[in-house]
């Protein structure tokens, strides 16, 4: 069994005319960066492989993750995290249950605050488990956001611009983190940005999607 | 796995509980109308009803009031919010306004217009407050001031509430419409606040708010409650006819009433085809003024007109129910004395068994037949979601169906329907026919916050390996609290107001808070009046204010949703 998230020959059309097409395969612990002009459809291959292509789109291609085939998995069986550019955090949970709702189930409920504190120390926020979301920085709601989808133990992650909307400083700090946590984790990672500086800290293979 | 099966059903079960009723209570008068009601032993076709019908003396008359009473309070209401909305809107005072009439949209429509006559009547609060200093009165004047052989009080009746629901209609529109930089764009070619307005904006607006302009207009000329409460009874309306002969315990007289349903279906389909003659009109004039490039030469006093007008509906619908409320505690109230002698609790105790049984009765009407709407609202809209399904205008339509057919159309056929297939009218019944007018305004006010949810939301959830139903009952619901209870508030609200399919699918035997008060009408006892008029107004609005409340609490500490 192959581990990593591979695309074989995935066509992305829209009312008949091809948008885009791509097929390659990012190994464990790889970062593979797609970068091109805003509108050729980047996220739009990530709402793909998530499986929340809109109606109006039509694919075909394989997508296969760690061996299985997933591409008619439904969205929420396919194991495939995504980070967007909003922290998108659960506004009517504390930071502790947003994190509680990405751990996967399991454990008694000492175990999984202990999980959830644990997650939280890891990327510097220890005691901000009973937080309003809302009351957050950027960087730190872009870190808890990181933590609850990788409390959920994707075996792939899929980022879509998500450090765009954090300052310069703050930015090489967060993508830091992510990349180092996705390594750590052994995770075949995807990021799609028009950011050159991204790509280049990505330090790993560029594709550059052009219009067809 | 079973709501798999179940939910992509819902959209069709919500169509036929909307519009099922409807078409089986037109057809249910169809077969009256011509004679055949074997449920009284009268077998058809014969034209005999009719022929009863137009042998009624004031049948011409009470079809013309229909018509006059619908077209004129529908154009007046129209003209007040688009001159309200020309000349103030992103005023200072416009906010003011809006904080005033938003809450008068939830006053069911009979207690408005009680209160409103409890102010313009001979001696109304109007009449004391101006007696005897300007007037000279020490006693009442011999006036037939409400319920004119005009139908000038039921007008006026119902553009106060008219006024403050298309205003609301129509500023939910103009978020769809940029407004802020054209109304910069024609201010910076020299042309003034209204007329440009008027010249840019409306037109775009009234595209967006026709459908309820519509309802507005069908609602006004079949209404009955308003009528029987401020309108004309020499003769009555065609609406308040056909209720009179549905209620003859002569069997045969249905036939009349049915036929009478079917000539008031026609007038509102003919009264329908004049507005959109005259939308092409007026829409002819309207482009040859904005030929003229006129600037707006009259707009400072065309905005101050309009400013007195809304003024006028806000007032006329608060000071109303303030008069209701002042004469449900009322002691000894001598002409022209502003208040009473003394204010007692006497009229409250004597009225506290009834109110509290019709209470309880409007209550558990309203709230299981807001529950189904609601459920069936969400399961629509989640399945629309999830199927990625489109909405066509033709469907939108279909939801303003019942809403667009009076209610003297299809309800009189529904109730005969009922008897001649041996249904029992009753409680149940009058849920489901509630149903009918609740769900297409919970749909409406639902449909929008529900859509305007950030499906990336939801993609995260799935991420996060959350099911579409725990998506749904985890994520989406709690996130829309706010706009859930506001859309229950309304229906409850819609049902409170309900007169119409309680009394006749109630067979007079369901008693609401609006069936008791409009039934105390013609008694003219104003204290009872006020106390039950009261009661319908606050199982109007504490709806509305719990809606505000619960989630300011539930969410207090939750910055991100205090203004979702």
């Amino acid at each position: 069994m192959d581990k990593g998230l591979e695309l074989h020959d995935v066509v992305i059309s829209k009312g008949g005319a091809p948008l885009l097409a791509i097929s390659k395969s990012v190994a464990s612990g790889e970062v593979l960066t797609v970068m091109g002009p805003s509108g050729v459809g980047k996220s739009t291959l990530l709402a793909y492989i998530t499986g929340t292509l809109a109606p109006d789109f039509e694919a075909a291609g394989r997508i296969v993750l760690d061996g299985h085939d997933i591409t008619d998995a439904p969205p929420h069986a396919r194991r495939v995290g995504i980070l967007f550019q909003d922290d998108l955090l659960f506004p009517h949970l504390s930071v502790g249950a947003n994190l509680a709702f990405g751990l996967r189930v399991g454990g008694t409920k000492f175990e999984r605050q202990q999980k959830i504190a644990k997650a939280l120390d890891e990327v510097g926020l220890s005691g901000f488990a009973d937080r309003d979301p809302a009351t957050l920085s950027g960087g730190q709601k872009a870190r808890v956001a990181l933590m609850r989808m990788l409390l959920s133990e994707p075996c792939a992650l899929l980022l879509d611009e998500p450090f765009s909307r954090l300052d310069a400083a703050l930015r090489a700090q967060v993508r830091e983190l992510v990349f180092a946590r996705a390594k750590a984790r052994a995770l075949p990672v995807i990021l799609v940005t028009h950011d050159a500086e991204d790509a280049a800290a990505a330090g790993g293979e560029i594709v550059t999607l052009v219009p067809i | 796995m079973k709501t798999r099966r179940f939910l992509p059903l819902l959209p069709m079960i919500t169509l036929l509980a909307m519009i099922g009723p409807v078409l089986a209570g037109l057809y249910g008068a169809v077969l009256p109308a011509f004679g055949h009601l074997p449920a009284a032993g009268l077998f058809g076709p014969s034209l005999a009803p009719f022929e009863a019908l137009f042998a009624w003396q004031g049948l011409p008359r009470a079809m013309f009031l229909s018509v006059w009473i619908g077209l004129a309070s529908t154009t007046i209401s129209l003209l007040i919010v688009a001159l309200i909305m020309a000349g103030w809107s992103g005023t200072r005072s416009f906010t003011v306004l809006e904080r005033m009439l938003s809450p008068l949209l939830s006053v069911p429509h009979a207690a408005a217009a009680f209160g409103f006559a409890f102010l313009i009547s001979p001696s109304g609060w109007i009449s004391r407050a101006l007696s005897p200093s300007v007037t000279g009165w020490d006693r009442p004047p011999d006036l037939l001031i409400v319920q004119d052989p005009w139908g000038l009080s039921m007008i006026a009746g119902l553009v106060i509430k008219e006024v403050p629901f298309l205003m609301l209609i129509a500023l939910a529109a103009i978020g769809q419409v940029d407004t802020k930089r054209s109304a910069m764009i024609v201010q910076a070619l020299g042309y003034r606040r209204l007329t440009g307005w008027l010249k840019t904006v409306f037109p775009l607006v009234y595209a967006q708010i026709k459908l309820p302009i519509y309802v507005v207009l069908v609602y006004a000329m079949s209404v009955v409650d308003v009528a029987v409460i401020l309108g004309p009874n020499t003769p009555s309306t065609l609406s308040v006819q056909i209720v009179k002969l549905m209620s003859d315990p002569d069997l045969g007289m249905r036939l009349q009433a049915a036929a009478g349903a079917l000539v008031q279906l026609f007038l509102v389909i003919g009264a329908l085809g004049f507005w959109l003659i005259m939308e092409r009109v007026v829409r002819r004039f309207g482009l040859a003024w904005i030929g003229t490039g006129q600037r707006g030469k009259y707009d400072t006093i065309t905005r101050q007109i309009g400013l007195v007008l809304a003024l006028f509906c806000a007032f006329s619908v608060s000071f109303g129910i303030a008069s209701l409320a002042i004469w449900s505690f009322a002691g000894y109230w001598g002409f022209p004395d502003f208040l009473p002698d003394q204010f007692i609790l006497k009229n409250w105790m004597r009225h506290s068994d009834g109110t509290l049984e019709a209470l309880g009765e409007t209550v558990l009407i309203g709230s299981v037949a807001t529950l189904t709407a609601l459920a069936l609202t969400i399961g629509c809209l989640e399945a629309e979601y999830r199927y990625k399904l489109r909405v066509t205008s033709r469907g939108m339509l279909l939801l303003y169906l019942p809403l667009l057919v009076p209610q003297t159309a299809f309800l009189p056929g529904l109730q005969t329907l009922m008897l001649n297939v041996g249904l029992d009218v009753g409680r149940g019944p009058v849920i489901f026919a509630h149903l009918v007018f609740v769900l297409p305004y919970v749909f409406l006010s639902l449909a929008d916050p529900f859509r305007a949810w950030d499906a990336r939301m939801g993609t995260i959830a799935a991420a996060l390996r959350a099911s579409p139903d725990r998506v749904l009952w985890s994520v989406r619901l709690p996130m829309l609290l706010r706009p859930i209870l506001t859309a229950a508030a309304v229906g409850l609200a819609v049902s409170v107001g309900q007169y119409l399919p309680t009394l006749l699918i109630g067979g007079g035997r369901i008693e609401t808070l609006t069936t008791e008060a409009v039934a105390l009408a013609s008694g003219g006892d104003r204290r009872a009046i006020g106390v039950y008029g009261l009661m319908q107004t606050a199982a109007a609005l504490v709806p509305f204010s719990l809606a505000l409340l619960i989630p300011a609490i539930v969410w207090r500490n939750r910055r991100g949703l205090r203004h979702g």
